[in-house]
């Protein structure tokens, strides 16, 4: 006991050194789940929760139908000292206006200093919205965290990089999920699990359908190793023919360029760019893609990056690893055969 | 209610696309001067939308009103909204002041009200702080009904309601609301027209209204302090190899396959 509490001071005085911390600081994660699993990136919101609240409680809210199920899950996450449940189908796809409500009312009532969440599709489309709700102005994407108020994030597609400082009363951030490990999974000695407070306020939108693209495949926003296939594919069967047969030799997941999704040849949800998804696996292979601001936005954090492209003089090559300078057609499946 | 629509088109004035800012020397922001702005391209589709409503059914729009919150320079990007279609503007004249995307939400839920707007169509993101919040944060201060991500628009005219294809994460969704709405726009929504020389010569003579924060009672003091902006880590410079074993054999080495 002495020595865990004295740790928790040194921890404490370490870390108010310089900053002037509340004393009732304490950070919500929101949880993005689907079919009943956290969301990959909801865990690397936790990580970056943890990492904010040093030796304060983190505080995880779940919502929707499945609530209570994926909080026996998120109990086993180290680091999470209670988990918020709104067990409410109202919540159940996500829809903004009354999620945003949830999040507005259980932050007011715990006095949350912090608010983190994932800058998924999910993410970005609630957390503003309860910044409104809460007079408070958020933080898009930050890829590190320097102090309780202090975070960096990226602007003009990477271009540049700002350290920002909020003034708000409550720091409300996104994370960027490639720039915050994810969390583990086992070993927490479970969280208390306790009823949100549930405005129960009605959502101004109604849920029509949805149709999302199925595949084997690891999950581009997660995966550690991409393949990626640009304009140089020319059409979509080419693209089909050259670029899955090759992830698949080496276990990756695909990804697009936005010359090759608005050609056609693969869906949007692929996309690889400040548009679409920002990425950075250990093994980022840019096939037949010059290698456009835009593009690089989303990549150019990848651990290694090779570019195959037959133009040398493709931007690309200036941010890539290893390149070869060679017809697409001819290298990859022969790198497919090779790799297979 | 009537389900003619009175659509607000935010346009912001931002660093060209095609161009690669750079870091300015004292480190609080990038390089502007001598450097070409656009329309934010999210916005030019935001427009587009706007007008391909109308000309879809023209007894449905009652108007278009693009506004603008920035410096004086963004009546030329108002300029080119009327050029393109919008029938009127509004430009929020802040000076030089960076407007975060909250105090942006403030004076456009303003705007909102004084051109009784029902359909607020934006970008997702401007390609400079790629915050993508302002139309999250308007719909949350006017309690409307939100769609971000549009790539479909679809507006039924008996009963006001639209129904919105979103981009997500795994693919995409569909979601329905009644009108009054709030909607941004994804790159693959549509393909923004240009403007033609009569057009533009036409826009010149278009109302062009300018307002201060003050105007609209609208304080827009920052939230946020940018304590330093930097250029991004340069990557170490890579090798060319000769041949697709060369490259399979340097990976191998690297532990990357």
């Amino acid at each position: 006991m002495l020595s865990a509490s004295s740790l928790r001071r040194a921890a404490f005085s370490a870390r108010s050194a310089g900053i002037i911390r509340s004393r009732l600081a304490s950070t919500l994660a929101v949880i993005e789940h689907a079919d009943s699993n956290v969301a990959a990136g909801s865990l690397s919101a936790i990580s970056a929760a943890k990492e904010l609240a040093g030796s304060d409680p983190v505080t995880a809210i779940i919502a929707g139908s499945n609530a209570a199920k994926v909080a026996e899950s998120l109990g086993k996450v180290p680091g999470i000292s209670k988990i918020l449940v709104a067990s409410n189908s109202a919540y159940d796809k996500g829809l903004p206006e009354n999620l945003a409500q949830l999040l507005a009312e259980n932050v007011k009532k715990n006095g949350f200093s912090h608010v983190v969440a994932a800058s998924s599709a999910f993410g970005k489309n609630v957390i503003p919205r309860v910044g409104a709700l809460l007079d408070v102005q958020p933080i898009t994407d930050i890829i590190k965290i320097e102090s309780e108020d202090t975070f960096v994030r990226p602007i003009y597609a990477g271009n540049a990089i700002a350290t920002t400082k909020s003034n708000d009363q409550i720091k409300l951030v996104t994370i960027r999920t490639s720039a915050f490990a994810a969390a583990e999974t086992e070993g927490g000695s479970g969280a208390a699990v306790e009823d949100a407070v549930d405005p129960n306020s009605e959502s101004l939108s109604e849920w029509i359908s949805e149709e999302l693209t199925k595949s084997e495949r690891p999950d581009l926003g997660v995966a550690s190793k991409i393949v990626s296939g640009g304009r140089g594919l020319k059409d979509k069967e080419n693209f089909d023919k050259v670029i899955y047969p090759f992830a698949d030799a080496i276990g990756a997941a695909v990804g697009a360029s936005r010359a090759a999704v608005d050609s056609g040849f693969a869906d949007n949800s692929l996309q690889v760019g400040q548009t679409g998804k920002v990425v950075a696996p250990e093994l980022y292979i840019a096939v037949g893609i010059s290698g456009a601001i835009q593009h690089l936005a989303g990549m150019k954090d990848s651990k290694t990056i090779v570019a195959i492209n037959k133009d040398p003089e493709a931007p690309i090559f200036q941010v890539a690893d290893l390149g070869l300078v060679a017809d697409l057609f001819e290298a990859v499946p022969e790198l497919t055969t090779k790799l297979g | 209610m009537s389900s003619k629509l009175r659509i607000l088109v935010p346009v912001k004035r931002v660093i060209d696309s095609a161009i690669r800012p750079r870091v300015n020397k004292a480190q609080t922001g990038v390089e502007t001067q001598g450097v070409k702005f656009s329309i934010n391209p999210f916005c030019d589709i935001a427009l587009e939308e706007a007008i391909r409503i109308r000309e879809g059914s023209k007894s449905l729009v009652e108007k278009i009103h693009a506004v603008s919150a920035g410096s004086i320079k963004s009546q030329e990007t108002l300029r080119t909204a009327l050029a393109k279609g919008a029938d009127e503007s509004t430009l929020i004249d802040v000076g030089d002041k960076d407007l975060e995307p909250l105090s942006v939400a403030k004076l456009l839920a303003k705007v909102v009200e004084a051109q009784d707007s029902n359909l607020v169509i934006l970008g997702k993101q401007a390609i400079d702080n790629d915050s993508n919040q302002t139309g999250q944060l308007l719909a949350g201060l006017l309690n409307w009904p939100q769609a971000t991500n549009a790539s479909k628009v679809e507006v039924e005219e008996s009963s006001g309601s639209v129904t919105v294809t979103r981009e997500v994460d795994g693919g995409s969704e569909t979601v329905k609301a009644k009108l009054p709405l709030v909607i941004t726009t994804d790159l693959r929504l549509n393909e923004p027209r240009y403007a033609s020389l009569p057009n533009i010569m036409k826009a010149k003579k278009k109302p062009l209204k300018v307002v201060k924060p003050d105007d609209l009672g609208v304080d827009v003091s920052s939230r946020l302090e940018i304590l330093k902006v930097t250029e991004p880590p340069v990557r170490q410079a890579g090798i060319i190899v000769g041949s697709t074993d060369e490259l399979i054999e340097r990976l191998k080495s690297a532990g990357a396959v």
